[in-house]
């Protein structure tokens, strides 16, 4: 009984929550789909590296941390863009946009000196 | 090493030093002059291991001249013993000048095709040529005139025209009568307006010298007594001489100078002089005699102290100048110049005493000074010699004597005396009576051909006598009263009677007993228990049947592992023993039983056979060693194993990391890939649109920037990790990051103000 409820609960939850997102704007989806891709190909270079071992120890580190970095702008830009943001409201998205585009062009800068 | 051999050291020294010790004594103050320094040891504390030695001497002699006084031998003893203390000078050897002077001559006075550094140097290497009879090289005489005539041709100071003059004297270059002209009256100018020693005794030089080259016969000092009497101003109480009315410093290097000077007026008066000044002036001289300094083996020196670094001389310039002066002086001026022939003969021997010197200067004022002794108006010292100091009894040597002057050119007629030898380590009486030396014609030696039976092997001082035959000859010539002079006589001792026998210890009874060959053929072989003794004995006869206690008379046992033990081998009278109680030993061989190797060395200076000899192998049988004995010393390494190479080391470079194999590499950046894939198919999927792009040109061309500025900012990213340095991108970055900023500000803003009509609108 408990467990069916759960079910139906669980599937009723991932329903509303699916709805939900579609009403979502759609810059917001686009964000939320670059820090999918982000975490994504950051799995995959940990992966690689249970793999083969962690040797060229830095360029490791910072390609998973380049990932990670840009996620983590990204979800910056998207709490200064979303306009029920009610504590962002002053800045106009433009902005936010733009330092999201100067922030990632430092970090890329020190991710490709780390490289090695 | 094993103990007992405390004195080994002590021993090994007086071996190598033994053959002409009191000779290496005197040799050892000669290696004090070195070349190259400029001081010499201000007191003869330095050498205070001879003077040591012969104060010690001296002391026995006197405590046993008393002894000796009581039990007077004979009255000829009793006198020489007397002479013998009187003098409290050492033994010593001196040579005259020789052929390997003349050979270090050529090797000193070097010249660049013939012409030296200076005309000093120039005059000082001819006058070394001439005294010791080199032959004048051509190229070196063409270059002195060279250097002579353009010295002389052109207005040189008086220095220059002093030593170009000196030069000249050997070289004999013609001047011209108008030079000489010339240098005759820049010296007379000279003269007159001279104001410092050093200015008169050039100018004053060189007056004399072109007197005696030039054709002129008549030149003479216009005021011979003023200039006299103003050179005599310089001149000081002690008999020294200052260089000039300012400078107190007083020097007999100056004193040397100020003679010469001097003598160079009175050659040069046109009338006699005052004979009151000239008397003053012996005064002076001896005056300075009074102060001259003394080295305990008898040479006689000239020093001023040390004051001015660059301007002190040292002693050997110091009294070469001083006796030049002395001779210049004595030849200048009629009369005697009383000073006594033991002040000569020192400074003789001072000058012999140095040997070769390995210094140009050096050597030109040895030579020189003994060359102002060789012939003088004083008095010539002559020097006696020997060819060796080490006579053989065995191979019959004869004691040859020289006696020459200090050039080495022949003494007039004269006859040598033996009159005693004393044996070193007893100071008791003369061993052999006063006896005549035989003269050979032939070879100018005095001989004395067979050694008395009195003299055995071992160290002696022999004292020599000189007695010029005729009595004129007093009068110029000078000789030592008594020479004494170290013999080092050697032969060849007998070693007889040679023996080693095993003993039983608790009874004393032979067990083995044999012959020791030294010859080293037959090796013997013995086998011993520790309760046994080893005996070993010898006799040693010198070549006058006389009992000989040698430097060295030890036995050496030398285990297979290389541990040795020394014994030293005592004596009684003739008889040499040594008995080993192999009881008492046990512990000092540390319980090592085994063969043992024996060597027997027997040595001494006076020795000419000495041996070191293997004499054969003894097996000892000894008890275990307990639990606290002493463990042998650990032997030396072969000293070319221990500091020879090392084996070689191969650096072994770090291993590179294992690397992934380039296939899963190559999937893996595949597999990256696919996330960006599955990013632009979502965005295709969620109806991206470029709506909002700018249609308009202007805004439309900055979004363009825009993006391509990203572009090339990305790009140039790329670069910076396949090329650039950060440096470069840094600066590109600054460049590009500018535009961006501007481009982007532009793009915005006009995307901001569009957003803001349409939601106004």
């Amino acid at each position: 009984m408990g467990r069916a409820s759960s079910k139906e609960d669980a599937g009723a939850l991932f329903h509303s929550l699916r709805s939900a997102y579609a009403a979502t704007p759609l810059n917001l989806k686009i964000i939320d789909l670059y820090v999918g891709f982000a975490i994504f190909t950051a799995l995959i270079q940990v992966v690689y590296m249970a793999i083969v071992g962690s040797f060229p120890f830095n360029s490791f580190l910072s390609g998973v941390l380049s990932c990670v970095g840009t996620a983590v702008l990204a979800v910056c830009l998207r709490i200064q863009v979303n306009k029920e943001n009610k504590e962002f409201k002053d800045l106009s998205p433009e902005r936010a946009f733009a330092d999201f585009v100067l922030c990632n062009l430092v970090l890329h800068l020190v991710i490709m000196n780390f490289l090695g | 090493m094993a103990g007992g051999l405390k004195f080994k050291p002590k021993l090994v020294m007086t071996l190598t030093f033994w053959p002409n010790r009191k000779y290496w004594c005197g040799k050892l103050v000669i290696l004090h002059f070195s070349p190259t320094a400029t001081s010499f040891p201000s007191s003869p504390n330095s050498l205070h291991s001879c003077a040591r030695q012969r104060l010690r001497r001296l002391q026995k002699e006197e405590r046993i001249s008393f002894t000796l006084i009581e039990m007077a031998r004979s009255l000829a003893g009793f006198l020489v013993l007397l002479l013998v203390i009187s003098i409290c000078e050492a033994a010593s050897l001196f040579q005259p000048i020789s052929d390997s002077h003349r050979s270090a001559a050529l090797e000193l006075f070097t010249s660049d095709h013939g012409s030296f550094k200076s005309l000093e140097e120039t005059y000082e290497a001819l006058r070394t040529f001439q005294i010791l009879g080199i032959e004048k090289k051509p190229d070196v005489t063409a270059a002195a005139c060279r250097s002579i005539s353009e010295t002389v041709g052109s207005s040189s100071t008086p220095k220059d025209l002093f030593y170009a003059l000196k030069a000249n004297s050997i070289a004999q270059c013609k001047i011209h009568e108008k030079a000489s002209k010339g240098i005759i009256s820049s010296l007379n100018a000279a003269v007159g307006g001279a104001s410092l020693l050093l200015d008169f005794y050039y100018s004053v030089g060189g007056l004399v010298l072109i007197k005696d080259q030039s054709s002129k016969a008549d030149i003479h000092l216009a005021d011979a007594e003023g200039v006299f009497r103003s050179v005599k101003a310089f001149s000081q109480s002690d008999g020294r001489w200052r260089y000039s009315s300012n400078n107190p410093e007083s020097s007999a290097f100056a004193a040397g100078i100020a003679l010469e000077t001097l003598a160079g007026i009175v050659s040069l008066a046109s009338s006699e002089l005052d004979q009151s000044l000239i008397s003053t002036l012996k005064n002076d001289i001896s005056k300075l005699f009074d102060g001259i300094e003394k080295y305990d083996d008898g040479t006689l020196y000239f020093d001023d102290k040390l004051v001015d670094g660059h301007e002190y001389q040292g002693p050997l310039s110091t009294t070469s100048s001083v006796l030049r002066g002395l001779t210049a002086f004595a030849a200048a001026t009629t009369g005697n110049i009383n000073l006594p022939g033991d002040k000569i003969l020192g400074l003789a021997k001072f000058f012999l005493g140095i040997g070769v010197p390995g210094d140009a200067k050096d050597f030109f004022y040895q030579v020189d000074a003994l060359a102002c002794l060789e012939s003088n108006r004083v008095s010539v010292p002559l020097i006696l010699s020997l060819s060796s100091a080490v006579l053989s009894l065995d191979k019959k040597d004869s004691l040859k004597v020289r006696v020459t002057t200090v050039l080495g050119s022949n003494a007039p007629p004269l006859t040598v005396k033996l009159v005693g030898a004393f044996s070193s380590d007893s100071k008791d009486a003369s061993l052999l009576e006063s006896q005549e030396l035989k003269f050979d014609q032939g070879s100018g030696l005095h001989i004395l051909n067979d050694l008395p039976k009195s003299i055995d092997v071992g160290s002696y001082t022999f004292v020599f006598e000189v007695v010029l035959q005729e009595p004129e000859d007093e009068k110029v010539y000078v000789t030592e009263s008594q020479t004494k002079v170290p013999i080092f006589v050697t032969g060849i001792v007998k070693i007889e009677n040679s023996e080693i026998s095993i003993l039983d210890s608790d009874l004393g009874s032979v067990e083995s007993q044999s012959k020791l060959d030294l010859g080293g053929k037959n090796a013997v072989s013995l086998s011993a228990n520790h309760l046994q003794k080893l005996r070993l004995s010898f006799q040693l006869t010198t070549p006058r049947g006389r009992a000989f206690k040698p430097h060295q008379a030890f036995l050496k046992l030398r285990h297979e592992s290389k541990v040795e033990h020394i014994f030293v081998v005592g004596n009684s009278g003739k008889q040499f023993e040594i008995v080993l109680n192999f009881l008492g030993l046990v512990e000092k061989f540390f319980y090592l039983s085994g063969k043992y190797d024996m060597e027997l060395t027997v040595g001494d200076a006076a020795m000419e056979n000495s041996l070191l000899v293997a004499i054969g192998h003894i097996e000892l049988d000894l008890p275990e060693a307990p639990e606290k004995a002493p463990r042998p010393p650990p032997q030396l390494v072969d000293p070319y194993s221990r500091y020879g190479p090392k084996a070689e080391i191969t650096h072994i470079f770090r291993s590179p990391e294992k690397r992934p194999p380039q296939e899963l590499s190559l999937a893996f950046l595949g597999l990256t890939i696919l996330p960006l894939l599955g990013f632009l198919i979502g965005l295709l999927r969620l109806g991206v649109n470029m709506k909002n792009f700018p249609t308009k040109p202007v805004p439309a061309t900055f979004a363009v920037l825009f993006h391509v500025g990203i572009g090339a900012v990305l790009l140039l990213y790329v670069f910076f990790w396949l090329k650039l340095d950060l440096f470069q991108t840094l600066k590109a970055v600054g460049f590009l990051g500018v535009f961006l900023v501007f481009v982007g500000h532009r793009t915005l803003s006009h995307l901001a103000a569009a957003s803001a009509k349409l939601k106004s609108a």
